[in-house]
């Protein structure tokens, strides 16, 4: 199929808008694509997250970005990188850019509190550890609250010397 | 030229593991034609599958299999590893659509190491391994049947959470590695052919509704695909900050609504523009009762008026099952496989056709048109 907007590349990217009602399809080249803002299809269509969390930065003053500068203890997946790719590198980036996720989870979905399924693990002494660690996490944002940061750097030690490393 | 009659009438069965959905036995089956639910679940100690290295893959994958005897609702399965799969067959499981397109590898590429589908063979559940996320877990069911595919799906969850330790956070619930998905990693989907709000133009009203109450829609194969055929998949937006419960339930009573406004729709139709209406089913049908050659989106448009035929009862005995059928199994790996080589394009269009008057002749049972017209020639030229 060719490509609607330069008649010539192969269209890869259909996009379909509903403007004044009515229900039209798109077909663009990569090319064409990009210029126009659509991403291929490792992003939802209806919901270019990259670009949303390109939006995040500017907010906060410049593209440099607001967010942690440590890396992941994990995996090493800076909150830079994840802003480019809109992929977390692993369970532990979730606990490593908390703070930063919290806003984008509530700005996605509405809330920041799952209410659905409680999953308890089935290894006791890993569901041991994640509780002890969810209680330092807990104390970590309250310390970053009072702008105690010599506690929260104590904190800090002591969670990563919890979480698993590789 | 080949593609008449000569292919190989012995396409795989409908009735292997996995294309149970075909069936049209679920409620709504002329309009809805399947539900999917899916679930994300990561393992906890491994990176997500963009950051997961060969080595955390393959663990991933053997710490799943090792399990599977302990999983009821997978204790009977088939494994396929899609990196020593050869291309058709991985294009076959993305045509069926057990499997995604990042799963098969795209544009061509070869699947990493520990990539993996696992497809129940007494129930119809498969899991995707090492995908975006660890596991995909998911279920698709022939019609209208929401509730009891989450069902399905809980159970197995449940299973293979005690077996495995999943990445769960007390407040983002189950971590995904986009936070699209977090929460409870929960996508229903329901895919819904609306011919009659697409003729009528009342479909831009409906969709935009749709966006309003929490739901989004796509093409037939999901995330980023075309709209063809006038199908629609429906699913819900957002996954955290409501139950799986609630998200499933809010689902099922749109799309109820939808399925009215469709019928309503038809109804308009059929009382304001009947012969156009009628013009237009008994051409598609006639179209792909005897074309040599079709391409997959002529066919699916084609094959959109014939269903809307079947469904009002103007193609009388035309049932919903063999169109299913059609849609499935004239994609160009099903073709290559059933002509047990590669096709190229006009080969594939030429096959397709055959395939399509193939099924249709044996349908066989549907009534000329009875209001003055002839209706399809009864004398087909031999293929």
């Amino acid at each position: 199929m060719v490509c609607d907007n330069c008649g010539s590349g192969n269209a890869v990217i259909h996009l379909t808008q509903i403007v004044e009602n009515e229900m039209k399809t798109l077909h663009l080249c990569e090319k064409c694509g990009a210029e126009k803002g659509v991403e291929g299809s490792t992003v939802p269509e209806s919901f270019p997250l990259t670009d949303f969390l390109a939006q995040m930065g500017k907010q906060k003053g410049g593209s440099s970005g607001t967010g942690p500068s440590d890396a992941c203890a994990f995996c090493g997946l800076t909150f830079k990188e994840f802003r480019e790719v809109g992929r977390l590198g692993c369970p532990h980036c979730w606990t490593a850019f908390e703070g930063h996720l919290r806003g984008l989870v509530r700005r996605i979905h509405g809330s920041t509190q799952h209410v659905g399924k409680i999953y308890l693990s089935p290894d006791p002494s890993v569901s041991e550890r994640e509780k002890k660690l969810e209680g330092l996490r807990r104390r970590l944002r309250r310390a970053v609250e009072l702008e105690d940061f010599e506690r929260a750097a104590d904190l800090r030690d002591e969670i990563r010397s919890l979480e698993p490393s590789s | 030229m080949t593609g008449d009659e000569s292919t190989d009438p012995t396409l795989p069965d409908p009735e292997d593991p996995g294309l149970g959905w075909l069936d049209a036995s679920g409620e709504h089956a002329d309009i809805v034609l399947s539900t999917r639910v899916r679930l994300a679940r990561n393992l906890q100690g491994h990176p997500f599958g963009p950051r997961a290295g060969e080595g955390d893959r393959v663990a991933v994958l053997d710490r799943v299999r090792s399990v599977l005897p302990r999983i009821p609702s997978l204790v009977h399965s088939d494994i396929t590893e899609l990196g020593s799969e050869s291309p058709r067959t991985r294009r076959l499981l993305l045509e069926r659509r057990l499997a995604s397109r990042e799963l098969v590898g795209e544009h061509g590429k070869t699947p990493g190491k520990g990539s993996a589908l696992i497809v129940g063979v007494r129930r119809p559940v498969s899991v995707m391994v090492n995908e975006e996320d660890h596991l995909r877990l998911q279920t698709l069911f022939s019609g209208l049947r929401v509730h009891e595919a989450w069902h399905i799906l809980d159970t197995l969850d449940e299973e293979l959470g005690h077996q495995v330790p999943y990445a769960f956070h007390p407040e983002f619930g189950f971590l995904t590695s986009c936070p699209t998905n977090v929460g409870s990693g929960l996508r229903a989907s329901v895919l819904l052919h609306l011919p009659a709000l697409v003729l009528t133009k009342e479909i831009g009203k409906v969709l935009q509704g749709l966006t309003q109450v929490g739901l989004t829609f796509r093409g037939l194969y999901g995330e980023g695909s075309e709209v063809v055929g006038n199908f629609f998949q429906l699913s819900n937006q957002t996954t955290l900050g409501k139950s799986e419960e609630e998200l499933v339930d809010h689902l099922d009573r749109i799309v109820r609504q939808v399925i009215e406004y469709e019928t309503r729709a038809r109804k308009v139709l059929l009382r304001d523009a009947a012969s156009v209406t009628e013009d237009k089913i008994w051409r598609a049908y006639g179209l792909l009762r005897y074309a040599r050659s079709l391409s997959f989106e002529e066919l699916m448009n084609l094959l959109s008026g014939v269903r809307l035929g079947a469904s009002l009862k103007l193609l009388s005995g035309l049932r919903v099952y063999p169109l299913n059928k059609i849609m499935i199994f004239t994609q160009s790996a099903h073709l290559e496989e059933a002509a047990g080589r590669e096709l190229s394009p006009s080969e594939s269009d030429a096959h397709r056709a055959a395939y399509v008057r193939r099924i249709l002749a044996s349908e066989g049972a549907v009534s000329p048109d009875e209001s003055g017209s002839d209706g399809p020639s009864s004398s087909e030229p031999s293929g």
